[in-house]
């Protein structure tokens, strides 16, 4: 369970973060909507301690992520991260870009890591790309990739930081494809995503953000049909 | 007028080709030894730059600038000369006496001399382009490796060194084929073992200094361009993405 309680957060004189609390049960699947420089990936950023708070904690399954003595690494293996720019690493192949963490950081042999990111690509389609450097992949490949290096790790939770955003249009069906496999095997997962449709589909929960607060959470159908707040009503009939 | 009764007589420099050729390996020595040296340090260095801590900066600073800003030269004559002198007299205001004692503990030979001087220099040279490459690969790489569970250290061997060292490879080419030119100044310190001391010594044996030079010159040609050709080939078998 991710617990983020009353969580503040600045960037010199710009506070992003105004005091945002949510949890997020095992096995759920909350989306996370508003515009631009909202605050919305900075909260991601927060909850794998990529990022340090000003106050509040944030708890995952019991350990509070920013308290001084909790090993950070560790804690991350637990929890995936895909990034809009997907971040590959250029100078390894997709199959190494996959297995290095799982050797590297777990300590795996390195038959036991390629059985695992084999398994892992070929469940994102990318199964014959083993020995591909990213560059020769597009950006929905390199994306998918990502999704499986961040998988390979076996985290109990990911988190998606508007993974389709940088995408090609033609490009962004099939990662969301792969967003759905994953929820539909019960993987706990925030997404940070401007894909409303997605969003609807897919999450037990939507909460809007708006100038680093959570104005709104609630189920997709009461987010969407019946929003209570004025300012979540506005910005969906901006997008949709 | 100029005198210009020089007859040339090869011979005797192709027959001591042998010879040469050995200088020629120590000058190789220095060279990648030094440059090894260099690239471990000039990485510190180039980290040292940049870090929080500033007398690790200002360290950092100062190695780079007396080493790019200052003669080659000078920089090994300290080594060789003056660091002892300033080490013994150091000593003796503390009343140890070292060459009392028949210790001459800083003393540097002339190889060792070399060596040490172009690897500072290199040193000093690569951290700067060290610095440049570091620059090229973006910090979401970093932010990458650290979400998977890297160690600051590990995501910086595994994920930034790597593509650095491509971003730099072929200013670090040149620094290597500078490296090789660079030790000949060994003769200055009494290095009578490498390729230009072993010519200079043919030279005061035989007055042929023009052809032992202009072979000698041939030689740090062809190394030169072995270096830079076998680089090229390194760099495409390693940087295939």
């Amino acid at each position: 369970m991710i617990e983020i309680e009353n969580v503040r957060k600045s960037f010199g004189n710009l506070e992003v973060i105004k005091g945002v609390s949510m949890n997020v049960a095992r096995g759920e699947v909350v989306s996370v909507i508003g515009g631009s420089g909202s605050g919305k990936s900075t909260m991601l950023m927060c909850i794998n301690g990529l990022e340090p708070i000003d106050s509040g904690r944030i708890l995952v399954d019991g350990v509070e992520v920013h308290a001084k003595g909790t090993d950070l690494n560790k804690l991350r293996t637990n929890i995936g991260i895909v990034f809009q720019q997907w971040n590959a690493f250029p100078h390894l192949t997709v199959l190494e870009n996959t297995t290095l963490a799982l050797r590297k950081v777990l300590g795996k042999s390195r038959a036991e890591a390629d059985e695992i990111a084999i398994k892992q690509l070929e469940h994102v389609g990318l199964g014959d790309k083993l020995k591909v450097y990213p560059s020769k992949l597009s950006g929905g490949q390199q994306q998918r990739m990502a999704i499986a290096r961040a998988l390979s790790m076996s985290p109990k939770y990911m988190l998606f930081d508007e993974v389709t955003s940088a995408l090609d249009p033609q490009l962004v069906g099939e990662v969301l494809d792969t967003m759905r496999l994953l929820a539909s095997e019960g993987m706990t997962m925030i997404v940070v995503t401007h894909e409303m449709a997605f969003a609807r589909e897919v999450s037990n929960r939507v909460a809007f953000f708006k100038d680093g607060l959570i104005h709104e959470i609630g189920s997709p159908k009461q987010i969407f049909e019946t929003p209570e707040r004025p300012e979540t009503a506005a910005f969906l009939k901006s997008v949709l | 007028m100029f005198d210009i009764n020089y007859t040339f007589h090869w011979n005797q420099a192709f027959r001591a080709l042998p010879q040469m050729l050995d200088g020629a390996l120590i000058t190789l020595q220095i060279a990648v030894l030094s440059m090894i040296i260099g690239i471990v340090l000039g990485v510190a260095l180039a980290v040292a730059k940049e870090a929080r801590l500033a007398p690790l900066r200002w360290f950092a600073v100062t190695w780079i600038e007396v080493a790019r800003n200052t003669p080659a030269l000078f920089q090994v004559y300290m080594i060789y000369f003056g660091i002892p002198a300033v080490l013994q007299l150091v000593a003796g205001a503390f009343g140890i006496n070292f060459r009392a004692m028949g210790i001459n503990i800083f003393y540097l030979d002339s190889y060792w001399a070399v060596l040490v001087g172009i690897a500072f220099n290199n040193a000093g040279y690569l951290a700067e382009t060290f610095r440049g490459g570091l620059r090229a690969v973006p910090p979401t790489q970093t932010r990458a490796a650290r979400s998977l569970g890297f160690g600051a250290f590990a995501a910086f061997r595994l994920i930034v060194l790597p593509q650095m060292f491509r971003a730099v490879f072929h200013p670090m080419t040149n620094q290597m084929v500078w490296a090789i030119l660079m030790t000949s100044i060994g003769i200055f310190v009494g290095l009578n073992t490498d390729l230009t001391g072993v010519t200079q010594e043919l030279n005061a044996r035989t007055f042929r200094t023009f052809e032992f030079f202009a072979l000698a010159a041939a030689i740090y040609y062809v190394i030169a361009k072995i270096v830079t050709g076998g680089a090229r080939l390194i760099a495409w078998r390693l940087f295939r993405y």
